[in-house]
């Protein structure tokens, strides 16, 4: 009911985290891609909202099912710049995108993609939080391999590939000489293109869908034997002459050594370049940063956690000697305690002898007496008779949880009523569609 | 003051007690010096003397490995012979090695070994090994230092009792076009943990049609990062626990020691043996394997990278040799003529003469050798006493002791002369050809020698021939000067040997020649092609495919495998069943034999069941029949006589349906005969026992929603199933 890029995340909606990173690395030519027209007419409306003076941003709609490639295929006549940075709304992250750009451009790469250490907060307290911890070992979501400068991205697997053995192109590995084959980063989805060739390639594979997992490892894997220029034959002389002109990546970047690529192009007899080649490059963020991608509920309310937690610089706010927020104009009952890394909205109420831990609550909200909200989420507007204990759930906006309500890893959908005195656990509750 | 004195000596000793204990664990260290590489690489040389006394830059091979283990700290070698052992150990009994303190050499005789496995297994059963060894070939140069690879390993096996083994390895990118290191040998994949430098993956005699490495998904499991190399040379020294004896000796299939050993403990993962890596950075480490690292060794060796096994420093068995400038080694008594030329990077042997005008470059020249004027001798590696007559020409070739080229000949590149093979006056010996006094041996066309032809070689053939070798030389000379005179020209004596295995294509890949320009050029066009091939296929895949990524391609790979599997297991079960009938096997052999086949096809029941109905449908179309009665008598038979075997896999009302459904399919597809009968062949089915009737009623459930021409048999059936249908209601 809510658009993806609106969950609100420490009471903002999750893009805005994007746009902020976006807007201190001073990229200020945004364009905001939104599946169904109903999405982005909310989503429009809150950028406009928020941004009117700031950021130049333009939504787009695009229908749905149509897949990050499908969108950016849609939209690609407004793409007029050399590189584009396509980022995922639903980043929650610290790293500069201007650095993923710096190390796109210095390499004149096709490609660059952030790469993150996989997350492990969600793993490690997944005792606690426990709502869905199906897996037992650290999660796996990319094989990744980079050459030993870790610089350049020469492999990679997504989805179902990593449940099979991973195979290994050894004419690769032949050019490199050695590749570091990783199994605990991921791909960050924060993608630096070179436009010409984004859209070369999107006109070219009409059947792309996904950049993720059908633009970006068929760029990997191509990279040694580039088909990018060759049906436009002529091209490639012409942008050797143009020098800076778009398709500039046979001109060696300012490495002080040449990479392997271009070791690899100039052929057996170090003549005149005889092999295409393009670059794919990484830029890795470091462990201190924070990079989650906000795709699933366990990863909704783990970032919650983190944002007003451990990655608390991210929220903007200024926290209190107890290192928890309370808005000013938030109405606290006597005896009632709110722990650190909590937050409590603006306008919201609580009875009495009520206790919040490690969680957070929107604007709005009424809270009874003798509530227990641990590990939470809980959005605006939402009514919580007395008595109530809430472990580990996410409640939606609008939702009223009547007296005595025990909800553990449980998600209330928006609008719904909880009856009173009910006990759930690990359910979905939402009101059923009419 | 006394107080503390007393504190101080408490300590002492008690430092010496915490160090006692590694005090006596630390043995003398031991080596395994294998004194016969298992190849035929080096043939025919090695049918008369043993390679690791062929001579390497005028001293001979086994020299060179045996100072670097005494510079290393080694205290006892074991000097495994096999091929010509009589050889080695006479001349080691007359070399210095039997005299030096501190350091003590014995030897391990045996006549009737084939590979590296069998000697490690025989001296294992000799019990001489205590502690950790060193396990090396004779033919190693190395002046590598063992300290820190030996310490790194004992701290590895106090940690880990599985950790077995340390590797050396060393950096060195092999050619992207001839795709084999510059010692030229195979290239080389590993993959090897950057933090614990545990190797994980070890793939050499790199299979060319397979692109890809295929690393095991558990691994990845395991290890969250993997570093895979192909820019690393194996140098073949390796340090090993007393285990890995034991563990040949366990698994007496293991021959070769990479081959079988690593990859065997590699994916061996029920004992969980590890094996490390150990890289060196600065010091030399290589093994002699084929003529081109013959040639390139000697060169590192001139050039003084393996520093100090150099020509003047002398080390054991060299003579006093001189440096001068320009990479010239001259030992003494030289006698050289003074218009001769001896360029760059070139050894001369004692006692040597060289005529007037000769020209000798980047080459090494044996002792007593006589070389006349107008001589051009290019990158060869020429032995001891070799008379070279007036206007020869030799260009990288090796050229073994006692050869005599009379005037005029030349060696093309390439070319390796053995033993006292004489070349006859002007003969021009065709490029990478092989001569020697012996004849070539002929091919056996056993499967075990082919097996092993490449690795092991038949030592069989060695110690047969080597009998025969130093006695034939006086009378086989004689014959074959004769009957062979043509082949070297005239006054020649010897045979060229034809290139078998391999053929010529792949023979410059190892010979001591450089790799001709033209061979480049061909390789690089060819490996453009492979790499447009490749991702043709890519781009191929990825238009016509539905879905695009790699993924779903090799997806799609799998389901073929499996849909594959599944038609043979199919087939099998078939030619199982129909010699059961044929054979009047009893009716549990039969479920056994089809059980095994369903573990080793990893099949679930419900595929045996479809699969023995299958089979006993297909045995009663093939009987004889005249009308559609007779057929169904014939099915009637068939099912009563095997409803045993066909009931062990119903388990459940699964697999019954499964049967119909098979059933179904048959009539439709492969066995149209039954479509009339379908109805009447499930009522024998029924009555059987074999389908019950919820599966048959299940069975038409399922068909109602499909469509109109699936539902043929359906319809077929009708009365049956209300039949059914009314009988269950009745009972209830």
């Amino acid at each position: 009911e809510v658009p993806k890029a609106l969950l609100p995340v420490a009471n903002r909606p999750v893009l805005s985290y994007v746009l902020e990173q976006l807007e201190l690395s001073n990229i200020k030519d945004l364009i905001v891609v939104v599946e169904g027209a109903d999405a982005a007419l909310r989503v429009g409306g809150w950028i406009s909202a928020a941004y009117v003076d700031r950021l130049h941003v333009e939504v787009a709609t695009v229908p749905e099912d149509v897949g990050t490639a499908g969108a950016l295929r849609a939209i690609a006549h407004h793409l007029t710049a050399k590189d584009v940075l396509v980022v995922s709304g639903d980043l929650v992250s610290d790293v500069p995108p201007g650095a993923v750009t710096a190390a796109h451009r210095r390499h004149d790469a096709v490609v660059t993609a952030m790469i993150c250490s996989v997350p492990v907060s969600g793993l490690s307290e997944a005792g606690s939080s426990g709502a869905k911890d199906k897996t037992k070992k650290p999660g796996r979501y990319n094989i990744i391999g980079m050459d030993p400068t870790k610089q350049f991205l020469l492999h990679i697997a997504t989805g179902a590939e990593l449940e099979k053995d991973t195979r290994i192109r050894k004419s690769i590995l032949r050019a490199v000489g050695q590749m570091d084959i990783r199994a605990d980063l991921m791909d960050a989805h924060m993608y630096a293109f070179n436009r010409s060739v984004l859209q070369e390639v999107l006109d070219q594979k009409d059947k792309f869908q996904s950049l993720k997992q059908d633009v970006l490892p068929y760029l990997v894997r191509s990279q040694l034997k580039s088909e990018i220029l060759i049906n436009g034959a002529p091209q490639g002389q012409q942008a050797k002459e143009n020098g800076n002109d778009k398709v500039s990546y046979r001109i060696l970047a300012n490495a002080s050594t040449p990479s392997f690529h271009e070791l690899y192009a100039l052929g057996p007899n170090g003549s005149a370049p005889v092999r295409r080649t393009h670059k794919c490059c990484v830029y890795i963020a470091s462990n201190s940063k924070y990079c989650v991608r906000l795709n699933s509920i366990q990863a909704f309310m783990d970032i919650n956690r983190d944002v007003i937690g451990e990655a608390n610089h991210l929220s903007g706010y200024n926290f209190s000697a107890q290192n928890n927020i309370i808005h000013p104009s938030a109405e606290l009952g006597s005896k009632t305690t709110v722990g650190p890394h909590c937050m409590l909205g603006e306008g919201s109420q609580m009875g009495d002898k009520c206790s919040v831990k490690r969680s957070v609550i929107g604007r709005h909200c009424r809270i009874g007496s003798n509530v227990k909200v641990v590990n939470s989420v809980v959005m605006n507007h939402v009514t919580i008779g007395d008595g109530c204990s809430i472990q580990g759930s996410v409640i939606c906006s609008n939702a009223q949880l009547q007296e005595r309500v025990a909800l553990k890893d449980c998600q209330v959908g928006q609008g719904y009523v909880v009856s009173a005195g009910c006990e759930y656990k690990g359910e979905s509750l939402a009101r059923k569609e009419k | 003051m006394g107080a503390q004195k007393k504190r101080a000596a408490a300590a002492a000793a008690a430092a010496r007690v915490s160090e006692d204990p590694d005090d006596l664990a630390r043995q003398p260290l031991q080596a395994i010096l294998l004194a016969d590489s298992f190849t035929t690489k080096f043939r025919p040389i090695t049918l008369e003397r043993p390679k690791v006394l062929l001579p390497l830059v005028n001293v001979p091979m086994i020299n060179y490995t045996l100072a670097w283990l005494e510079a290393a700290g080694v205290a006892e070698v074991f000097v495994f012979c096999c091929a010509h052992s009589k050889q080695v150990i006479d001349y080691l009994e007359n070399s210095e090695w039997f005299s030096q303190p501190n350091f003590t050499v014995k030897t391990i005789e045996s006549h009737n070994i084939i590979s590296a496995g069998d000697a490690l297994r025989l001296i294992y059963e000799q019990n001489v090994i205590h502690g950790d060894f060193v396990l090396i070939s004779g033919d190693t140069v190395s002046n590598m230092s063992l300290t820190q690879a030996l310490q790194e390993h004992k701290e590895r096996k106090k940690k880990d009792n599985n950790a077995v083994m340390t590797m050396i390895i060393k950096k060195s990118k092999p050619s992207p076009i001839t795709r084999q290191s510059r010692l030229g040998t195979d290239e080389l994949f590993m993959a090897i943990d950057p933090n614990t430098k545990q190797l994980l993956y070890y793939e050499d005699k790199a299979d060319h049609s397979k692109g890809t490495i295929c690393l095991d998904k558990m691994l990845l499991a395991e290890n969250p990062s993997i570093s895979l190399h192909n820019d690393k040379q194996d140098c073949y020294i390796d340090i090993c626990s007393p285990e890995v004896l034991s563990l040949f000796t366990d698994n007496f299939d293991y021959q070769h020691l990479r081959r079988h050993f690593v990859k065997g403990l590699l994916l061996d993962d029920i004992m969980g043996y590890k094996i490390f890596t150990h890289e060196i950075h600065s010091s030399y480490a290589a093994r002699i394997d084929n003529y081109r690292s013959y040639d390139i060794v000697s060169k590192d060796i001139i050039q003084r990278w393996t520093y100090p096994y150099v020509p003047d420093v002398k080390f054991c068995g060299n003579r006093a040799t001189k440096l001068e400038r320009r990479g010239m080694y001259r030992a003494l008594e030289i006698e050289q003529s003074r218009s001769a030329q001896v360029g760059s990077f070139t050894v001369i042997g004692y006692g040597t003469k060289i005529g007037s005008n000769s020209k000798i470059s980047d080459s090494v020249i044996g002792e007593g050798c006589t070389i006349g004027s107008n001589v051009l001798i290019e990158g060869s590696y020429i032995w001891d006493n070799v008379i070279i007559e007036d206007g020869c020409e030799l260009r990288h070739v090796i050229v073994c002791d006692g050869v005599i080229m009379k005037a005029g000949a030349v060696l093309k590149p390439g070319v390796v002369l053995s033993f006292k093979v004489v070349i006859g006056e002007r003969f021009v010996v065709p490029a990478y050809s092989k001569v020697s006094l012996l004849q070539q041996p002929t091919v056996h066309d056993s499967d075990e020698e082919l097996e092993y032809a490449d690795n092991s070689s038949g030592t069989v053939e060695f110690s047969s021939i080597q009998g025969t070798a130093d006695q034939s030389n006086g009378e086989m000379t004689s014959e074959s000067s004769e009957a062979h005179k043509p082949k070297l020209g005239t006054g020649g004596v010897g045979y060229i040997w034809s290139i078998c295995e391999g053929g010529q294509e792949e023979e410059w890949r190892h010979s001591v020649a450089p790799i001709p320009e033209d061979k480049l050029t061909e390789l690089s066009e060819a490996m453009d092609d492979d790499q447009e091939l490749v991702t043709q296929d890519r781009t191929a895949l990825s238009t016509s495919g539905e879905l695009i990524s790699d993924s779903n391609a090799s997806e799609g790979d799998d389901n073929e495998d499996s849909k594959d599997d599944s038609v043979y297991f199919e087939k099998e079960v078939e030619a199982t069943f129909l010699r059961a009938v044929e054979e009047n096997v009893k009716v549990d052999h039969v479920i056994l034999e089809v059980n095994s086949l369903r573990l080793s096809y990893n099949m679930t029941s419900a595929d045996c069941a479809g699969a023995v109905f299958y089979s006993m449908m297909k045995l009663a179309i093939k009987t004889p029949h005249s009308s559609a009665s007779e057929l169904q008598q014939n099915t009637a038979n068939i099912i009563t006589t095997w409803q045993k075997l066909l009931k062990s896999y119903l388990l459940e009302i699964d697999e019954e349906i499964e049967i119909i459904l098979k059933f179904e399919e048959m009539c439709l597809e492969s066995a149209k005969e039954f479509s009339p009968l379908f109805a009447r062949i499930l009522h024998i089915l029924y009555d059987k026992d074999i389908l019950q009737e919820d599966a048959i009623l299940r069975w038409a459930d399922e068909k109602e929603g499909a469509d109109e021409s699936d539902k043929v048999f359906v319809r077929q059936s009708e009365k049956f199933i209300q039949w059914l249908r009314e009988a269950s209601e009745e009972e209830d």
